[in-house]
């Protein structure tokens, strides 16, 4: 298949590893391995399946970073959502893995069980064209996600707001790459010494949501696709940069992402959003300037707007949950004492449990042997 | 009844217009002596040799859409209840057949549909003795749902079961793993994707009719809901062991792994209604390998897995690179109404 064997084909894999061993072996020694974060969680998702973190020398790690939009999904999201879907002639279109995220009061695969209107989609299109078919039903449409997934969303508001929908409605709760992480960097305990850039929201923002990381914090930054030559490539490029005590952002994923991104989608997000004053994340609170809400001119597609009860309070956090050490790279999924016990992917307590892209549902899913040995 | 005419809640009611459906159009697509009686139950003379004993399976269909690249809901509603007569080691001999029909189905639709499973019980040698036919009213259906059970004989000696795995059988898969699964997914997603999908929904008594007669059979599943995870996990409970499987060795068609790459889906939890999980001894497994290959309905047939003493989880994949993960059940419904 192309496109694809070729960032497979073991003898490829096993040259690159062969290559990072060698440039690891070259590092300055040191008591703690080289920590590197992958920021998104289709990386996670790959690293987990193909074990490409078993195949690094024990003086390299990766640290699984915060960019799965389901996982940093708050609760009180799935909550509106599930209040919005509990409306009559109301039908709530949702992508496949955000149905299954638990709210205070279940998940909406849950609420769709009780009757409440909620189909799955596979983007704000097919959301589009069920609004079109159905005049008498309110169709919202839950827009979650990174750059990534915001134009898509902004096309089908665009295309709402030529054709004169007005039962087409969005839920929207997109967010930006470039916040969490700044608030990953601020913490001055953290400890990777490198980051795997996110190809996908690349193709969109370009580097610059990334310049500030070598900038401000002396870390280098690649790009990185998402097959396994394409991450161990990286993982090699980020040793390089770290033997040669350099710090800059390097794209690796040359093949979809550029430095520039994609300005067409850029200026139709621009269009139809604004930055919200401030975004809760699951795991992290509340970010200012994090994510995006409908431009005035959008506001009518506001679903947010058919809801009757006031903004709901974020749920606590439970106090020994672990998510923070393990996006900060303190501390490994198993070794959390509610990981497997109190907190699995049909329950999770914490963000990072929550998607088969969260750090500790990846590990809860693959890495059962060595969960369970506490190793 | 004019060929365009449309299902009526009148066709289910047991008065004359159910009659005329039946005897018109329905009981000359099952010609045979036992269903020509009319009487309410079908009269089976079943001698069963020595050491021989009855199969009997009953399932359900709702797939949606009704026809598909490579069958539809009435080859289906046959293939799939064979199958599971036939993974037992029976050789199928009976099936009946239910019907719950949508009001407004169009009578030609369901004639076609019928002539499919009609056609299948035929050429399986099995005759369709007993039936039933309900209308429901709009929207209290999709179309068409079917149930069939299924009767077959199990020679003696015969006795394939999950009680006789242990450690070292080794996994034999009969064919290429998810056409079903995908297929109906890009039907109703109605993708134009490159390469061609078409749902590998066949009888399996043909092949398991010559696997039989090998010795070192253990144990049969028909890889269906679920995929071929499903079954792991299956075999691996029954047996209280755990499975290697080796991801290399899996037959997966190009097509359907690039939907899968396309959606992000496992080909491994995707439906097939034409394959089977052959469990055998580990001396037997090449020789049996070779037999299956020999087989139109075996002929890309794979060793994927040995059963190895129970392993903190029960399935393993080893991967490309060899490094072993975990395989976890299917959580939730992939796709609902897939057969």
């Amino acid at each position: 298949m192309k496109y694809v064997d070729e960032f497979r084909d073991p003898q490829v894999v096993q040259r690159m590893v062969c290559e990072i061993a060698a440039t690891a072996a070259r590092l300055p020694p040191r008591s703690q391995p080289w920590q590197l974060m992958e920021v998104c969680g289709g990386h996670t998702h790959a690293i987990f399946r193909f074990g490409l973190d078993r195949l690094l020398p024990d003086c390299v790690e990766f640290v699984h970073g915060p960019g799965c939009p389901v996982c940093v999904l708050p609760e009180s999201v799935i909550d509106q959502a599930v209040a919005l879907s509990q409306r009559p002639d109301t039908l709530l279109c949702s992508y496949g893995d955000a149905v299954r995220v638990p709210g205070t009061g279940g998940s909406l695969l849950d609420a769709r069980a009780d009757g409440a209107g909620v189909e799955v989609v596979y983007g704000p299109r097919d959301a589009l064209e069920l609004a079109r078919r159905r005049p008498a039903s309110d169709v919202v449409f839950l827009a979650i996600g990174f750059e990534t997934t915001a134009p898509a969303t902004a096309l089908a508001l665009q295309t709402a707001r030529r054709e004169g929908l007005r039962n087409f409605r969005v839920l929207c709760h997109l967010v930006l790459i470039e916040p969490p992480l700044r608030a990953l960097l601020s913490d001055p305990e953290l400890r990777i010494d490198g980051f795997l850039g996110p190809g996908h929201v690349s193709l969109v923002t370009g580097t610059r949501p990334f310049d500030f990381i070598p900038a401000e914090y002396r870390r280098p930054v690649v790009i990185s696709g998402f097959e396994p030559v394409d991450l161990l490539q990286s993982v090699w490029m980020l040793l390089r940069q770290l033997e040669q005590d350099e710090a800059r952002v390097e794209l690796q994923y040359r093949r979809a992402a550029s430095t520039a991104g994609n300005r067409t989608a850029r200026a139709a997000i621009d269009e139809v959003f604004e930055p919200a004053p401030a975004t809760e994340w699951r795991g992290l609170g509340a970010l200012p300037h994090s994510g995006l809400r409908l431009a005035p001119e959008y506001r009518a597609f506001d679903a947010a707007e058919l809801l009757t009860c006031t903004a709901p309070v974020p749920a606590e956090t439970d106090p020994r949950c672990g998510c923070a050490k393990v996006l900060s790279g303190h501390m490994k999924p198993p070794v959390c004492p509610l990981f497997g016990r109190e907190c699995t992917p049909a329950s999770p307590r914490g963000p990072l449990m929550v998607s088969s892209e969260g750090a500790c549902a990846a590990w809860y899913q693959y890495r059962q042997e060595t969960a369970d040995a506490r190793r | 009844m004019p060929a365009d005419k449309r299902l009526t809640l009148a066709h289910g009611s047991g008065g004359e217009p159910m009659q005329r459906l039946l005897q018109e159009q329905i009981l000359p697509l099952f010609d045979n002596a036992a269903l020509a009686g009319l009487e309410d139950q079908a009269r089976l003379s079943l001698a069963l040799g020595p050491g021989e004993r009855l199969a009997f399976t009953s399932d359900s269909f709702v797939v949606t859409p009704l026809r598909f690249p490579g069958g539809n809901i009435g080859s289906l509603a046959a293939t799939g209840t064979l199958n599971d007569l036939v993974v037992g080691g029976a050789r199928p001999r009976y099936l009946s057949c239910a019907l719950i029909i949508e009001e407004g189905l169009p009578l030609a639709l369901l004639r076609e549909l019928l002539a499919s499973l009609a056609e299948e019980a035929r050429t399986a040698g099995v005759q369709v003795v007993t039936g039933d036919t309900k209308v429901v009213p709009k929207g209290a259906a999709d179309g068409l749902f079917i149930n069939t059970s299924g009767i077959g004989v199990i020679g003696a000696g015969i006795d394939p079961g999950t009680h006789r795995l242990h450690p070292d059988v080794k996994l034999i898969v009969s064919g290429p793993v998810g056409d079903h699964g995908a297929t109906i997914l890009a039907c109703r997603r109605e993708l134009a994707l490159s390469g061609d999908l078409t749902s590998d929904c066949a009888n399996l008594w043909p092949l398991v009719d010559k696997m039989l007669s090998e010795p070192g059979l253990l144990a049969m599943r028909d890889v269906t809901r679920g995929g071929l995870n499903a079954v792991l996990h299956e075999f691996a409970a029954a047996a209280n062991l755990s499975i290697e499987i080796d991801e290399a060795a899996l037959p997966v068609r190009p097509a359907v792994r690039g939907l899968c790459e396309l959606l992000g889906l496992d080909p491994l939890q995707l439906a097939c209604e034409g394959r089977l999980l052959a469990a055998v001894e580990a001396g037997a497994a090449d020789r049996l390998l070779q037999q299956m290959r020999g087989h139109p309905l075996g002929e890309q047939a794979a060793i994927v897995g040995t059963l190895v003493p129970r392993r903190t989880t029960p399935v393993i994949l080893r991967g490309l690179y060899g490094v072993e993960r975990s395989l976890p059940p299917v959580s939730g419904e992939l796709l609902p109404r897939i057969c």
